[in-house]
């Protein structure tokens, strides 16, 4: 059941009085930003650095005849110049961006750079390193590659036609992959059904503008034959693997290191081959090299996602009662499935997560995953959902519509019960410790929904148009090594290890796998360690982000961290408290299990009464081993590794609400106002939560409402400036409510589940919710993301 | 392209005097991160557009990635590190921290110089102007609530409201 508010029966261990559980402390790194203090990998400069710059593919598809570079080694400051052929040669092996646990799947090996052809506009084809990075884009300019235009696939709707140029010979056509689940009986519950209505969905392309673009330093050192990796990452471990495995450089010789990183959302979790021919550039030149991509650069080859068309029915009787959903999902990926988590994941999701919230027996879905000539689509924020929810809450909207009843009344009676869990879902997936109930009554309340609709009636006597959208969801974090990574072959861990060690002043060093990138995972993990070892906030400092330091972990991804990342941190905390009790024991001839640590003192666990400071506990145990008995070896470090057992997500769940206005004039939406209610489970740091499903949610809403990377006919990429694409400014954006319910996990002593990506999923879906309820007057509907005024009007059928 | 042309500028930064041979073809920020190190401003799109780059010149924001470092001749420059060491916007750094307005933080040195501006002029502003003023100033993480809540918090208590 919905754990809202902890009474004297359910209290817990962060419950005690030195828990810094469920508080809000600032971020320390938050201090440093503000001051203009912060370190990017642009801020670092080493000595002898030099500066990279791509030569791209200006054509979707091309043939590369020739590549003179003449002129370009002659520019002034140029040291190297390097072509995709002069890299594949010193490439391992091509990356393969195929998966075991997506049966059947296809993809082409992949270079870092194109070779004897380019598949996408922006594809790096020549890296140039020089003395400054103005030097180097000139030198590039200089390059001359004779192309020869080849056919290009640009449209995913007519890519599996048989007129369609194939884009992998070796693939035989275009497919990526095909999935299909189906349980219950679709087509008999359709035949049943009171009514059955289908709506086909268009989601555009759309891409995750990280405010700081990709950056990076490679350090190769050849003397010692180790590479240094400076880069704006979330996942060092396996960008050591990776590096190290593209271009044979003993993992243990390649360090990563990322510092502070500005902005990331799933984005810098992949392989980028401008950044493996920056290493190896540093590799054959013996000198540090910095690839910084501008802002052109991001646009044509940062990972995109999420285009997709959706054709989806539902069937319902007269009562509300959902009885079936049916989807069928057409993904447009890239011209390769992106190496190592692939292109296919976020169909993948589509199916797992779709109509999540509620209790039809019957689910049918379907995938078809296309190649195109564009950059590869892969995980961004919320990866898949965003599309399943809005498909899934507009069919039940329309259900509500045709039943005249309210959308929160056939919600109400579609969810599944927060006391009948474990369940599975429609798609198969068993969930456990969900509260869709107690969030939507929540939600109700929060938003004073009655008075909201009183409003609408009101006003719409005057002609202002306004909706009102609710979105329930499920939202898959934390996977679990049995999911995707791990059992799937990606080299990619689902567990996570903290290792914390006391120091002889007492104060404690606590090095976690999982990674910040500004959510305020170090602060989290701060307020874990000193609540599981019973020490001031202060005295713990958190190292991550650098794989010299830190122990083998999956960096943070997929709303991991706090999940795995902090029951690894609270374990290994709880454990170092149990090696200090027994050296204090020892000490105070007591037993330990008498003894508890408060406030970084050593008490009786009885009355309080302090005993020894963990400051002497250091200095013994670092210094004067002799005060201690020979059967008492303090190590005073621990590490202690978590992984999800049996489960391939820990999911969580919550509900949006949106109220917005449209001018049924000009198409222009404007939103109001925003409510979420979630449930990640234990909440350590509540105003960081809030934050990250804020943040989130404005993510969701940019995709919803403005956010589109447009191609021609050629897929030549029409808007790749921030002047032409368009990402949410503060004036567009409302204030967002946000609230919870805290149902802990079982999987954990901890109980916290992901939040990072609450605020994304639901977005688009509440937000065309509304945008939909304020047209119902005009019996217009929008099914099309982004809801452009264009789209808007298009849908009122003035355009 | 071989040329590369330079001329010789002298501008104050942050009260210091600077004299500096500087290539012509370079923005302000690349001068102020790159030869004085300064790497308080940051660089989102050199396009004018994201306002990461924001600092003041002669008491005015500007786009410091839209201004030539030879613009700046005879200037005077003040970045978030300038900001910072007088204490212009200690209360506001402190609401930003104690209100988690930022994320990633890289949008914030720009946004906190943006959001100075506004404070300066010392004028009461509803959340609807203070979030019209900052939408020069994109930020891909917060949202902009926490924003909001940390400039009007900052801006109320100046003026003892
Ligand atoms: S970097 Fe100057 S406005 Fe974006
Ligand atoms: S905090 Fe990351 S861009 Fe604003």
């Amino acid at each position: 059941m919905a754990n809202d508010i902890p009474t004297k029966a359910t209290l817990t261990p962060f419950d005690r009085p030195n828990s810094y559980v469920g508080r809000n402390l600032s971020r320390p790194g938050a201090r440093r930003a503000v001051a203009g203090r912060g370190t990017y990998t642009d801020d670092v400069v080493l000595p002898r650095m030099l500066h990279g710059a791509c030569v791209r593919s200006p054509y979707a598809h091309a043939k590369i005849v020739r590549i003179d570079t003449t002129a370009a080694r002659k520019a002034p400051g140029v040291a190297l110049v390097m072509t995709g052929a002069e890299l594949a040669k010193r490439c391992t092996a091509p990356w393969m961006g195929t998966l075991k646990v997506f049966e059947g799947m296809k993809s082409a090996p992949q270079y870092p750079m194109a070779v004897d052809r380019a598949c996408w506009q922006g594809e790096p084809v020549v890296f140039i390193a020089a003395r400054t990075r103005a030097e180097a884009e000139d030198a590039a300019e200089l390059v001359e590659v004779a192309w020869e235009e080849l056919p290009v696939v640009a449209e995913k709707k007519t890519a599996l036609d048989p007129k369609t140029p194939v884009l992998h010979a070796s693939l035989g056509d275009n497919l990526a992959f095909r999935k299909l689940i189906d349980t219950g009986d679709v087509e008999a519950a359709f035949k049943a059904a009171d009514h059955v209505i289908e709506e086909t969905f268009e989601f555009g392309r759309h891409t995750a503008v990280s405010l700081e673009p990709r950056s990076m330093i490679a350090d190769w050192n050849p003397a010692n034959e180790r590479l240094a990796v400076y880069i704006s990452n979330q996942v060092p471990h396996m960008m050591q693997y990776l590096f190290s495995r593209t271009l044979g450089v003993p993992e243990h010789n390649v360090r990563v290191v990322s510092h502070d990183v500005g902005g990331s959302f799933g984005m810098k979790i992949h392989s980028y081959g401008d950044e493996v021919a920056a290493c190896a550039a540093s590799m054959m030149l013996g000198r540090p090299v910095k690839f910084i991509a501008d802002r052109l650069e991001s646009f044509l080859t940062d990972i995109h996602a999420r285009e997709n068309t959706v054709r989806a029915k539902i069937g319902f009787n007269k009562d509300g009662t959902i009885t079936a959903f049916d989807i069928d999902d057409l993904s447009g990926i890239g011209a390769y499935s992106q190496y190592p988590r692939t292109s296919v994941f976020e169909a993948n999701q589509i199916l797992n997560i779709t109509a999540g919230p509620y209790k039809h027996p019957n689910y049918r879905a379907r995938a078809t995953v296309v190649y195109m000539n564009k950059v590869p689509t892969s995980q961004y924020r919320a990866v898949g959902h965003p599309i399943g929810i809005t498909v899934a809450e507009a069919l039940v909207d329309r259900a509500a519509e045709t039943l005249g009843m309210d959308p929160v009344e056939i919600r109400r009676r579609n969810v599944m019960e927060d006391n009948s869990y474990p369940r599975l879902t429609g798609s198969g997936i068993k969930v456990l410790d969900l509260s869709h109930q107690a969030c939507l009554e929540k939600l109700v309340r929060l938003m004073d929904y009655d008075a909201l609709r009183a409003e609408q009636a009101l006003l719409r006597n005057k002609g202002i148009w306004r909706g009102i959208g609710i979105a329930a969801f499920i939202k898959g974090t934390a996977p679990g090594p049995q999911g995707l990574y791990g059992a799937g072959g990606a080299p990619i861990a689902a567990q996570d290890a903290c290792t914390i060690k006391l120091e002889p002043s007492g104060n404690v060093i606590c090095a976690v796998g999982v990674s910040e990138q500004g959510q305020g995972v170090d602060t989290v993990m701060q307020q874990i360690a000193a609540t599981g070892l019973g020490v001031p906030f202060e005295s713990v400092r958190v190292i991550s982000g650098d794989t010299e330091t830190t122990p083998y972990g999956g960096g943070t991804y997929a709303s991991r961290a706090t999940a795995i990342g902090g029951e690894a941190t609270y374990q290994a905390a709880r454990k170092l408290r149990a090696e200090i009790l027994v050296i204090a024991g020892a000490l105070l001839q007591s037993d330990p299990k008498v003894l508890d640590i408060r406030n970084g003192v050593v008490v009786d666990a009885a009355n309080g009464t302090l005993r020894i400071p963990l400051s002497e506990i250091g200095r013994i145990g670092h210094f004067q081993l002799g005060e201690l008995p020979n059967d008492v070896q303090p190590t005073l470090s621990v590490t202690h590794r978590y992984r999800l057992l049996d489960l391939p997500y820990i999911f969580t769940n919550g509900i949006h609400g949106a109220y917005v206005e449209v001018d049924v004039d000009t198409g222009f939406i404007r939103h109001l106002k925003h409510w979420v209610v979630e449930d990640c489970g234990r909440i350590i740091n509540p105003q960081l939560a809030d934050e990250q499903v804020r943040g989130g949610a404005v993510q969701g809403l940019g995709g919803a409402l403005y956010e589109h990377c447009i191609y021609d006919e050629n897929a030549q990429l029409q808007n790749g400036t921030l002047a032409d694409y368009i990402i949410p400014m503060a004036v567009e954006m409302p204030d967002i409510v946000v609230d919870h319910v805290q149902t802990p996990t079982g999987q954990s002593e901890l109980g916290a589940k992901g939040a990072g990506e609450s605020g994304t999923g639901a977005a688009p879906g509440v937000i065309m919710g509304a945008v939909n309820d304020a047209l119902r007057p005009f019996g217009a509907r929008v099914t099309i993301q982004p809801m452009t005024p264009e789209v808007v009007l298009q849908a009122l059928g003035k355009l | 392209m071989t040329g590369e042309e330079t001329t010789e500028i002298t501008l104050t930064v942050n009260g210091e005097r600077i004299a500096r041979r500087v290539r012509v073809r370079e923005h302000l920020v690349d001068f102020l991160r790159g030869e004085l190190q300064l790497t308080g401003s940051h660089l989102g799109c050199e396009h004018g557009i994201c306002g990461a780059c924001s600092v003041r010149v002669d008491g005015v924001v500007v786009r410091g990635c839209l201004m030539l470092a030879v613009q700046a001749d005879g200037a005077e420059v003040t970045t978030i590190e300038g900001l910072t060491d007088t204490g212009e916007i200690a209360d506001l750094q402190a609401a930003f921290v104690e209100r988690n307005a930022l994320q990633c933080g890289f949008c914030s040195p720009g946004m906190l110089v943006t959001a100075a501006d506004l404070l300066k002029a010392a004028k009461p502003a509803t959340r609807e102007e203070i979030r019209n003023f900052l939408s020069g100033n994109f930020c891909r993480c917060t949202g902009y609530h926490a924003i909001v809540d940390a400039v009007e918090t900052t801006l109320n208590k100046r003026l003892g409201r």
